[in-house]
């Protein structure tokens, strides 16, 4: 009889890019938990959105491209940028903002260079930004965490909100995003960006409802500290390395320090810029994404340090309230440069121990 | 980077970077004793089993051998010779298939065994005699390296440079293979003899004999016996993959690293497996040569698995049947271990010196890897690689056929270990893609240095038919002028200058010519009538 030829190693460890992915869906679970209670249930639906984009776009592309669906399909890579998206905008967004930011992410920045694996720029992230450039109004307008929402919404409003922009009775998204005092309120970042550029100090700035809780504001801190818990589970289960989110806090968190030391009445502390805006969803979940990112551990821990070095000056000097898609993309750019300086001394080339 | 010696004394144990650890899976074949596989009716000695050229024919068809008896002989390549392992009848020198991943047949020696098993006399040599002489007998007992290589022990003596210390490997980091973890059970006092024999040949001060923590029953074994070899010391490693590879456990050991392109003697180390220890304890003690192996016979598809004393040559077929083999649908013959074995397509391939273990995994045991999926960067491989490269990006440009940034990539310092595609959740065969460029780049080097030779040749005949060329005119030139002179001084002399002659000739012709012209005016009119 005649036996099977194959190449060593005949042994694998049954670990395949599908488990990593559900390891994945199951970290973000706390903080869509998290968001749905803050935020409302609109978070859900975006997602439902942007998965039926992102399998309709994927599944073009392919055939476009010839190849085999259901193979681009088991990947999961897809879903991951979907859901990614789909947490990054405000939840009460209209329906088109996360179709055209999740068939951009997937058609061109994904499918265009070459499929997974090939891309340059973080495609979640790339949708991000080209959102946030074409629609700033709908990109920034994120509904008040319920506890200071004047009203309260429904599923079925959140969900005509989406689909037709207004609620059941007829309010429209600016008029929920009213807090009690009948003022408009912003997030967390955007509001202290706004008070420090009027020459307030952040004494008077946090003085604000939206910062009557602790760290990073009302519902946001809570929804940092649900991404932080995913990102543990994440490194725990070797899905994630420290060095990309370990790097991007220090990156961030040292220089808040030391301008909060120095000017501590015209900079933001080191707790509210880990606790707000994208910070822990940036470092556990976006910048270590394997594909973009810098391939040995001593360029992630950089590439990380990049990423949150961009984050504190795009926060503190830039022109947004937020930074960590810019920052991606930017520290993506670099990348190809960091893996040439950081290639780790092969055995016997005279590396140290 | 200095490592004090001090550290080494100490036992201190290093780390090295990356490793796996996979199911071991020992228990499977190590806890029954090494038997003795009895003599199939025929055997096929291949006569290279080692790294390197095959020696010199000593045999012929029809021929009586003796069991231990010499079918080859070191010759003029000093190769490794092969030797008869029982006694019986030559009935056939033929290319078969061998124990090699290509499939592709080699010489083999067919020896139908007449039962008796009848050695040849065996002399043990004395410790006291030359070096040479001690390294000359371990070359013609055919001993080459038993952890896989197959490199030739005495050759790896032969260097002479000063050494600090000799590591003997029992680490056998592979998964399911026992073969030295048996062997060092039951011989660990041979085993040491062997080492303080190789202590003698090799110059070594001392040696560091290297086990892996998960074989307590070997361990014990050798602290029993210990005390009796004063320049020895044990040191035992944690269990992980590849710690046994050369390169690993000298950084485990001294925290050293052999230098890329490099052997362990340029940073004073040498280093053989337990299983050659043993070869040469034999060899020198008895005068026995390499004739027999132990081979861990595993996996879910045989029913007697363990370890057994195998005669080289014997096909791997009598071996599995002896242990119960019953072959699932689309079976696979691995020869060696799940990370770096080679599966086999026929089962009449002999067991040779470098055969350590036959795995016969069951259906799910371990199941063949899913499609091939892209790289997506994770840098799993990359965490495990033990030579600290970048195995992702030696993909890519293996895929590429980028042979300068291959190089740049060290793909050569790759010792293809495996850890990388067992990780690997693309389950990308990248090991594959590596000796695929490994083999590729040898054969351009090839190449490149044979169209190297070709045109030296070729330009050297060019200058050599020109320098005929020229060697040629000039005999010419001075072949006319010496007869040019011979005529002036003939001239001189008074005889008829040859070039009057000439000239008269020629006159005659032209007076001639003229006769003819006028006779032929003279005869026109009559042409014109007829």
């Amino acid at each position: 009889m005649s036996f099977k030829i194959a190449a060593s190693p005949h042994a694998h460890q049954r670990r395949t890019t599908q488990q990593v992915m559900r390891w994945v869906y199951l970290a973000l679970l706390p903080g869509l938990l998290v968001q749905s209670y803050f935020f409302g249930l609109g978070v859900w639906l975006q997602m439902l959105l942007a998965l039926a984009t992102a399998w309709l776009a994927e599944a073009a592309c392919m055939a476009l491209r010839g190849r085999s669906i259901s193979h681009a399909w088991q990947d999961h890579t897809a879903v991951v940028t979907a859901l990614l998206l789909a947490v990054s905008i405000p939840s009460l967004a209209p329906w088109w903002i996360i179709v055209i930011g999740t068939a951009f992410a997937i058609v061109v920045v994904k499918h265009v260079y070459g499929g997974v694996g090939q891309n340059l720029f973080n495609p979640a992230m790339a949708g991000y930004v080209l959102l946030l450039i074409s629609f700033p109004v709908q990109m920034t307008s994120w509904p008040l965490p319920h506890e200071l929402a004047l009203y309260s919404i429904t599923l079925q409003d959140t969900a005509q909100l989406i689909f037709s922009g207004f609620t059941s009775v007829g309010y429209s998204l600016e008029q929920l995003r009213m807090g009690i005092d009948g003022v408009t309120m912003a997030t967390p970042l955007d509001s202290l960006r706004t008070d420090l550029s009027q020459a307030l100090t952040v004494s008077e700035a946090i003085s604000k409802p939206i910062f009557a809780s602790m760290l990073g504001g009302v519902g946001w801190a809570w929804l940092n500290l649900a991404f932080l818990l995913g990102g543990l589970v994440l490194i725990k289960v070797r899905v994630i390395s420290w060095h990309i989110p370990g790097g991007m806090l220090l990156g961030l968190l040292v220089p808040a320090l030391l301008m909060s030391w120095f000017y501590p009445d015209q900079s933001v502390g080191p707790l509210l810029h880990a606790f707000s805006g994208a910070t822990m969803l940036g470092a556990f979940f976006i910048a270590t994404d394997p594909v973009t990112a810098a391939t040995s551990n001593r360029g992630r821990l950089y590439f990380g340090l990049l990423i949150g070095g961009l984050v504190f000056i795009i926060r503190t000097w830039g022109g947004y309230p937020d930074a960590v898609a810019f920052a991606v993309l930017l520290a993506n750019m670099v990348v190809p440069v960091i893996d040439k300086y950081t290639q780790p001394i092969a055995y016997g080339h005279g590396g140290k121990l | 980077m200095s490592i004090p010696i001090t550290l080494i004394e100490q036992g201190h144990i290093w780390s090295f970077p990356g490793g796996i650890h996979p199911p071991e899976r020992k228990q499977l074949s190590n806890t029954t004793a090494i038997a003795t596989l009895p003599l199939p009716p025929e055997l096929s000695v291949p006569l290279r089993q080692h790294s390197g050229e095959p020696g010199e024919l000593l045999v012929a068809v029809g021929d009586h051998v003796l069991k231990g008896q010499a079918l080859s002989s070191p010759g003029l390549n000093n190769a490794l010779p092969v030797h008869a392992p029982t006694s019986g009848t030559i009935i056939a020198i033929e290319p078969r298939a061998i124990a090699h991943p290509s499939g592709l047949p080699d010489t083999v020696v067919v020896i139908a065994a007449d039962g008796l098993d009848q050695a040849a006399a065996a002399t043990p040599v004395a410790l006291t005699q030359e070096r040479a002489e001690l390294i000359a007998a371990l070359r013609n007992a055919g001993i080459a390296g038993l952890g896989g290589a197959g490199f030739p022990t005495a050759q790896k003596l032969a260097l002479q440079r000063p050494l600090e210390y000799l590591i003997i490997n029992g680490v056998e980091c592979e998964p399911y293979i026992s073969a030295d973890d048996r062997l060092m059970r039951e011989h660990a006092n041979d085993i040491l003899r062997g080492t303080e024999i190789l202590l003698h040949i090799s110059g070594a001060p001392k040696a560091l004999i290297a086990l892996e923590d998960n074989k307590p029953e070997a361990i014990a074994a050798f602290k029993r016996v210990l005390p009796n070899y004063p320049a020895m010391s044990l040191r035992v490693v944690p269990t992980k993959y590849p710690s046994g590879g050369e390169k690993q456990l000298i950084q485990l050991l001294t925290g050293r690293q052999v230098p890329s392109r490099g052997l362990p003697i340029d940073i004073g180390l040498l280093m053989h497996n337990v299983g050659t220890a043993f070869a040469v304890q034999q060899a020198i003690d008895f005068g026995l040569p390499l004739i027999e192996r132990v081979v861990t016979v595993t996996g879910e598809n045989v029913s007697k698995p363990g370890n057994y004393w195998v005669r080289l040559g014997t096909p791997v077929a009598h071996l599995l049947e002896h242990a119960g083999f019953k072959p699932s649908v689309a079976q696979t013959v691995i020869m060696g271990g799940p990370m770096m074995g080679f599966t086999l397509g026929s089962l009449q391939v002999p067991v040779v010196k470098i055969t350590n273990c036959i795995l016969v995994p069951g259906a799910q045991e371990l199941a063949p890897p899913g499609d091939e999926m892209p790289c997506i960067r994770c840098g799993a491989c990359a965490d495990v690689c033990p030579a600290q490269l970048l195995p992702q990006q030696l993909q890519w440009l293996a895929k590429a056929h980028d042979h300068d940034g291959l190089n740049q990539q060290n793909l050569f310092d790759c010792i293809e270990c495996g850890a990388c595609a067992y990780v690997c959740p693309s389950e990308i065969p990248l090991v594959h893609y590596y000796r695929k460029a490994k083999a590729e780049i040898r054969e351009m080097a090839r190449d490149k240095a044979k169209s190297e030779i070709a045109r030296e040749r070729f330009e050297a005949r060019q200058q050599r038919l020109e320098r005929e060329k020229e060697q040629r005119l000039e005999r010419h030139r001075q072949a006319a002028e010496a007869r040019q002179q011979a005529q002036q001084k003939a001239v001189a002399e008074g005889a008829p200058n040859p070039n009057d002659a000439v000239q008269a000739a020629i006159a005659r012709a032209k007076a001639r010519k003229a006769a003819q012209a006028a006779a032929a005016e003279h005869a026109e009119p009559q042409d014109d009538d007829a």
